[in-house]
């Protein structure tokens, strides 16, 4: 699904002081791969490069043997669109959009039709457990529902890839347990892939693999 | 984009309801204001063409020359004329009417001419007065606005005036045809004459051509008939003239309302630029979701336009509502008196309409470009991390500042466009541009000043202004823009008026003054009146003054010729030249600034007016300074005057009293010898102060629009600090957890208001100290012609200026309470 050879990322640019280099990975359909390292290392920038949300200093990325790097930012905004899904450590709920409206965003932005995005969003909630909670207003939600809420849109349009920031950092152990389960179970269920950054042993126990980001590039890391 | 899609943008427009709704107003308020003005002029416009269409009725050509009028002898050439199948003679004399305010505009005519020509004018007898009482003296019929605003019917009786003696006419029928806005009355021509003391004169002739003949031709050919001063012209000549003479009024009051609008715009500018910085996060998202940054960039447009469209359509809704109770209560002209005896009715005017809405479209999306430009090219990896602050960061723009300064000078250079002063308000235009351009260094630069507050609130205060100068440059902006505006009025309206009392007193200088009735109207002194005044005791001199209208050239606007003495101390406000007369082989003229400006005649030139039906030369001696005639004045000497036209009338008399004698007393003296209403007798201080009551009355519209400016600034304040307070929920709820009291971060909100908005009060100062020397030396010269002395009131601004800061720091106290109601601990877990 994803092949990444020898991606690097410097600073200031291809001169600066790398941040890291080197970097290998395949990531196969309905594998889940987290990956650790020390903060500063470059773990969120790693998927801020998958995503092309920053450009990286050389190397080569592939989804689904599609060569992604060179593309431009309509090509990568069409790619994001389509192929992938984001879960944050911050939800990124839109405040002034319902709960409902906020999990059909993906769709709007692929021109899907308005009532048939609708019904999916429903149905996506219901599988995160907030069947119901459609016509909520964020506001009015507990911050283990809103990352909920943020699962579903990020897997409601089907992306092939799902890219999950400490989708956990800001929940206490027993909540980020449960969307956590919510979100391997969904993931695997749609045979989406999944790139988990975490700094939680125990999000990282959950995973298929889990991989270390050093300067040097990704290594085997074991599971703590 | 997808119509769900829109939802992301226009559902937050509605989370933000106060600035939303705030920024609308201030949209509708500029739309509403701007759309009034134009619907009242276009009103009285029209109502005036139909006044127009039926005084000339089925005219082809008209034969008019000054007010004082020409030899009826013409009348009997152009009616033999073989061109002309038609000629219709009208003396046209606007009767005073004792004990009332105003004049009737009254039509001398030939009834059994007006059949063929006029017919709307045809009087309609009452059933006692019988078919041939138009013809008869005494009889006078009244068009049925007229008749509603003399409150009379056919039988009553009407008081007119005729130089100084009363006459009694009878209301005999009425002009039917004549429309629901014209104020006038018809009666016989020649019973006109012999009342108003016109014999042998006609105001002008209204001519029907004969089939076949050529108008250009005829007009060739009669032209040559014609007298010095009178012209043969086409009917709707008049209407251009009308609008040519209030144009310069309208265009400045649209232009009040276009800075208004303005305003409005930067307030929706920074509405949106607050919202940006606020929501990089929710930006950020999108883009990562894989929203592309054009699509974001039209979203953030389509806010602007909304907010535009909305504010639009409530303008064009207010307006509507302003321009009828205007028109009810000020008049069609809005009080410049240019409109007088008309009544005109609003009328809808669906592309005017649509045109305002689509301006406070256009002042929405102006408002947004900037701003979703910013949010378009934002780093979205950076601001996706929790806790990235939106601190707003804005660069100089230095060589926006010099195209700006360098447009400002080069555009107030400019001579007039078509008569309108479009350089002058493009430079006013560049000076506000080059301001906003310069507050984010010249708030770089305030807080780099010297000197450390020991306060913690002003040292957090000043602190968050050094960090993110761009968020004082957003609150400033619109207070900036509001005073510079308001300034300048206040300066240009304070320069005008010191200027006008000025020229009062040297305009002023005898002890009393006396009128048959207002200028234009049927009152005058005769030679046996003055006589009577100077023999009144007490008066040691009477100085006669004859107004009189004459025309230079066909489809020009009509000068006053003023004859008067000059020499002996009887000065004239003179900006160049002088009084003296020499021994000059022409007689000398003093003309004012608005025939130097139009006519391009300086001191020394030759000007050629026509007198007594002949073109007479006169050498400019000097210029003088009017506020009274927009379209120019000539002053030549009385002699002169007498000696080339014969017309010993007066329609003024400056007296000079005895040493010691009471002015009240001899103006007791002259009402018992003339009658209470026949005489307007009044005192220099009288004339001043009635003189400035007008001036201030007709800057009312003026002073309202500032208001609204001002107000709108005010506005953009609040919204300013109560979406900072929001955006900075978890940096107070931070402060709360330091040991910082509800009160101490009011405090710190309401300093943060306060410095803010001195910078934008002491921009505003400066961009209006620049905007008033523009309007004055520029716009008023360019639009009416004329000069004054700069007169800055120092001590009203300074209040004014303390007031709005003092305003301002409340308005973001209040405003940013809604931000601290929130306890201190969900403030600092809020995680948008």
């Amino acid at each position: 699904m994803l092949q990444v050879r020898a991606l690097r990322k410097a600073f200031h640019g291809s001169a600066g002081q790398a941040l890291f280099g080197g970097v290998e990975l395949d990531l196969a359909a309905g594998e889940c791969v987290a990956i650790v390292g020390e903060s500063g290392a470059g773990k969120s920038t790693l998927l801020n490069c998958l995503a092309g949300l920053e450009p990286v200093d050389g190397g080569s990325i592939r989804l689904a043997g599609q060569e992604l790097s060179g593309l431009d930012d309509d090509a990568w905004c069409a790619l994001r669109r389509r192929r992938y899904g984001f879960v944050f450590q911050a939800f990124h709920i839109l405040p002034h959009l319902n709960v409902a409206h906020n999990v059909a965003l993906p769709l709007w932005l692929l021109d899907a039709d308005e009532r048939a995005a609708h019904g999916a969003a429903l149905h996506m909630l219901e599988q995160v457990g907030l069947g119901g909670r459609g016509e909520a207003w964020p506001a009015q939600l507990s911050g283990g529902e809103l990352q909920r809420v943020a699962i579903a849109r990020a897997l409601v349009h089907g992306p092939a890839l799902v890219l999950a920031d400490e989708p956990t950092g800001n929940l206490d152990p027993a909540r980020a347990g449960a969307v956590l389960d919510v979100l391997l179970g969904r993931v695997r269920e749609a045979g989406a892939a999944m790139l988990l950054v975490t700094h939680s042993a125990n999000a990282a126990a959950r995973a298929d693999r889990v991989l270390r980001l050093t300067g040097d590039g990704l290594v085997a890391a074991e599971a703590p | 984009m997808g119509g769900a899609l829109r939802h992301v943008f226009i559902a937050s427009l509605r989370r933000r309801r106060l600035a939303t709704v705030l920024s609308l107003l201030a949209i509708a308020l500029g739309v509403a204001l701007g759309l009034a003005v134009q619907l009242i002029h276009n009103a009285a416009l029209a109502e005036f063409e139909r006044g127009v269409r039926i005084l000339a009725g089925e005219a082809d050509l008209q034969v008019s020359g000054a007010r004082g009028g020409f030899d009826d002898a013409l009348f009997l050439q152009l009616a033999a004329h073989p061109g002309v199948a038609e000629a219709s003679p009208v003396v046209e004399v606007h009767a005073a009417l004792p004990g009332r305010e105003g004049s009737l505009r009254v039509l001398g005519v030939d009834v059994f001419r007006l059949a063929g020509v006029q017919p709307a004018l045809l009087p309609a007898a009452d059933g006692e007065a019988g078919m041939l009482a138009a013809l008869a003296p005494g009889r006078i019929f009244l068009s049925p606005a007229a008749a509603a605003w003399l409150a009379l019917e056919a039988g009553d009786a009407l008081a007119v005036q005729s130089g100084v003696h009363e006459h009694t006419l009878t209301v005999s029928g009425s002009v039917p045809a004549a429309g629901a806005g014209q104020v006038l009355a018809v009666m016989d021509i020649a019973a006109a004459q012999q009342l108003f003391e016109r014999i042998g004169v006609l105001t002008r002739v209204d001519l029907r051509l004969a089939e076949g003949a050529s108008p250009v031709q005829l007009r060739r050919e009669l032209t040559a008939l014609l007298p010095a001063g009178v012209f043969v012209e086409v009917p709707q000549l008049a209407l251009s003239e009308a609008a040519t003479m209030s144009r310069a009024y309208r265009v400045n009051l649209s232009m009040l309302a276009l800075i208004a609008l303005l305003t409005g715009g930067f307030l929706v500018f920074s509405t949106q630029l607050l919202a940006v910085a606020r929501r990089r996060q929710e930006f950020a998202f999108l883009r990562a979701l894989g929203l592309p940054r054009g699509m974001l960039y039209r979203g953030l447009l389509l806010e602007g336009a909304v907010l535009g469209l909305a504010g639009g359509v409530l303008g064009a809704l207010l307006g509507h509502v302003l321009a009828v109770l205007a028109l009810r209560l000020v008049g069609g002209d809005l009080g410049a008196g240019y409109f007088d005896g008309m009544r005109p009715a609003l009328h809808f005017d669906a592309l005017l309409t649509l045109s305002f809405v689509a301006l406070g479209v256009g002042a929405g999306l102006a408002g947004s470009w900037l701003p979703a430009r910013s949010a378009a090219t934002l780093p979205a990896a950076r601001a996706l991390r929790a806790g990235d602050d939106a601190l707003l960061h804005m660069r100089p723009r230095w060589q926006g500042v010099v195209v700006c300064a360098l447009g400002a000078l080069l555009s107030a250079a400019l001579p007039p466009f078509a008569g309108m002063p479009l350089g002058g308000y493009l430079a006013v235009a560049c000076i506000l541009a080059t301001a906003v351009l310069l507050l984010p260094q010249a708030t770089r630069l305030v807080m780099r000043l010297p000197g450390s507050p020991r306060a913690l609130l002003w040292r957090l205060a000043r602190a968050r202004s050094h960090a993110a100068p761009g968020q004082a440059v957003v609150a400033a902006v619109g207070v900036l823009a509001s005073v510079a505006l308001a300034s300048a009025m206040a300066i240009m309206v304070s320069s005008f008026r010191t200027s006008v009392d000025d020229w009062l007193t040297r305009m002023l200088p005898a002890d009393l003054y006396v009128q048959a009735s207002p200028s234009a109207a049927s009152g005058f002194l005769d030679q046996d009146a003055l006589r009577r005044i100077a023999a009144l005791p007490g008066v040691a001199q009477v100085q006669p003054i004859r107004a009189e209208q004459v025309r230079l050239r066909s489809g020009g606007a009509p000068l006053t010729l003023l004859a008067r003495e000059v020499g002996g101390g009887w000065g004239l406000p003179l900006v160049a030249g002088s009084l003296s007369t020499g021994e000059a082989e022409l007689p000398p003229a003093w003309v004012s600034e608005a025939v130097v400006d139009v006519h391009g005649l300086a001191t020394g030139a030759l000007i050629e007016l026509p007198l007594g039906g002949q073109w007479h030369a006169f050498r400019v001696a000097g210029v003088w300074r009017d506020y009274a005639r927009q379209h120019g004045a000539v002053v030549i000497e009385l002699e002169t005057y007498r000696a080339i036209s014969g017309d010993r009338r007066a329609n003024d008399a400056a007296l000079v009293v005895h040493p010691g004698v009471d002015v009240a007393v001899v103006a007791t003296a002259l009402a018992d010898a003339f009658g209470e209403n026949m005489l307007r007798v009044a005192t220099p201080g009288e004339i001043r102060a009635l003189s400035l009551r007008i001036f201030d009355r007709s800057f009312v519209v003026t002073y309202l629009m500032e208001a609204v400016a001002v107000l709108i600034g005010l506005c953009g304040v609040a919204t300013t600090f109560a979406a900072l307070a929001t955006a900075r929920r978890r940096e107070f709820g931070m402060l709360r957890h330091l040991g910082l009291t509800r009160a101490q971060i009011g405090r710190l909100l309401a300093l943060e208001g306060a410095l803010a908005t001195a910078l934008g009060v002491a921009g505003g100062l400066l961009a209006g100290g620049a905007v008033a020397w523009v309007l004055v030396e520029v716009v008023n010269r360019q639009s009416f012609h004329w000069s004054m002395d700069i007169s800055v009131p120092f001590a009203m601004l300074a209040v004014f200026a303390a007031a709005l800061i003092v305003l301002a720091a409340l308005a973001a106290r209040i405003a940013g309470a809604q931000a601290m109601r929130q306890s201190a601990v969900q403030a600092v877990r809020e995680d948008w």
